[in-house]
């Protein structure tokens, strides 16, 4: 029954890398990569469990870390084009 | 620094948990980096009561099982517009004021909004929150003020009225 | 028990997937960025939430179980963070969100908080 949650988790991450390959805008492309690292985060707990090394979790949780930072640092990027300090924009003075 | 004596606490008993060993040498390893963390956290200065809110995990108790109870009702809604093949969706823009007192404050209502599927906060922006809503109900559901009440009672306490006062309070614990 | 155990924990996980996969299609059928962030949120909350919670019945009460509530609790945590920098860095750049209509302000929302921009 693990497997069937793997599989299903699979095809789910299909469908967003779908999104992600066709997605008009750079914002629907980051949101679907962001989706696909929580799949992935769940994909790497539920397998294991299928492969009975519940150890996978310590990698599952620092993927979790990595794929909040990921999406926030690509985010920033897209919006100002560099990753500098905050201080250098007020946030809303350029698109 | 009451806050960086209970991150301390907090990062041990982190540490502890994830490792699951118990030797001696491996405990005094723990501690050292639990040290350098908190000393690090100190220069940086983050430790205040935004940065390390321990004040509200006990009067979360009663905000967090509620706000499950949101997350599957609106997980149920949204799964009923997605399936539907008419696809009823009604976009919606507008604004809700945020009652609470600080920007902590905020912070915890405009997760909770984007929290809810439905319903996502867009905007934030001196005590407003523009919200992007998918359906006519959650907007009207997070539009009669239920969840202000609430998070407002998380941040300032159950006695706080949302109505009376806007941002002349600041809230300082430590 | 065991057997309870494990029916609660298959139907949370079979909920989860399930939630994942409405979560999915409607990432793939709505119509613009912030519609789809919607279904991305229903992944994000309460597909995690479920297939971690069924997981969490199959470890019982172990250490397993308390890394499990980690994760779910970072996520609880940080998703709604990235999805609204997300948001605002699309409206930001430029990608209008399409509106159906006007939210009439015939609740008490509040004393002034109408017009949507």
């Amino acid at each position: 029954m693990f497997a069937a949650a793997t599989a299903a988790l699979l095809v789910v991450t299909g469908l967003a890398m779908i999104r992600a390959l066709a997605g008009p805008t750079v914002f629907d492309r980051i949101l679907a990569v962001n989706t696909v690292g929580t799949l992935t985060v769940m994909l790497i707990a539920v397998y294991g469990f299928l492969s009975g090394r519940p150890e996978f979790l310590d990698i599952a949780l620092v993927y979790a870390l990595i794929n909040f930072i990921a999406t926030l640092a690509v985010t920033k990027y897209t919006k100002y084009s560099s990753l500098g300090a905050p201080g250098d924009h007020d946030g809303r003075s350029e698109p | 620094m009451i806050h960086a004596i209970s991150l301390g606490i907090f990062l041990s008993l982190f540490w502890l948990l994830l490792s699951g060993y118990f030797k001696a040498l491996l405990l005094i390893l723990g501690l050292i980096s639990v040290g350098i963390a908190v000393v690090v956290a100190l220069r940086m200065e983050v430790i205040d009561h935004e940065g390390h809110p321990v004040h509200l995990t006990l009067r979360g108790t009663w905000f967090w099982p509620w706000l499950t109870w949101e997350i599957i009702k609106a997980n149920l809604d949204v799964a009923k517009v997605i399936l539907d093949p008419k696809l009823p969706i009604q976009r919606l823009v507008f604004r809700v004021k945020a009652g609470q007192s600080d920007e902590l404050g905020h912070v915890v209502y405009a997760n909770a909004i984007t929290l809810t599927p439905g319903t996502v906060s867009i905007d934030v922006n001196d005590g407003e929150i523009t919200v992007h809503a998918l359906t006519r109900g959650a907007a009207e559901g997070l539009a009669n003020g239920e969840m202000d009440r609430r998070a407002t009672a998380l941040v300032d306490g159950p006695g706080a009225l949302p109505k009376d006062r806007a941002g002349d309070r600041t809230g300082g614990t430590g | 028990m065991d057997t309870l155990f494990d029916v609660l924990s298959w139907i949370c996980i079979v909920l989860g997937s399930v939630t994942c996969l409405i979560g999915a299609i409607g990432l793939l059928r709505l119509p613009d960025v912030f519609a789809r962030m919607h279904g991305a949120g229903m992944i994000d909350t309460m597909g995690m939430g479920m297939i971690l919670l069924g997981l969490m019945f199959q470890a019982g009460p172990t250490l397993v179980t308390v890394k499990l509530i980690f994760i779910v609790v970072f996520i609880v945590f940080t998703s709604p963070t990235a999805t609204h920098a997300l948001a605002r860095a699309a409206l930001q750049g430029g990608v209008e969100p399409q509106v159906d209509g006007e939210l009439e302000d015939s609740s008490s929302a509040g004393p002034g908080g109408d017009g949507a921009p």
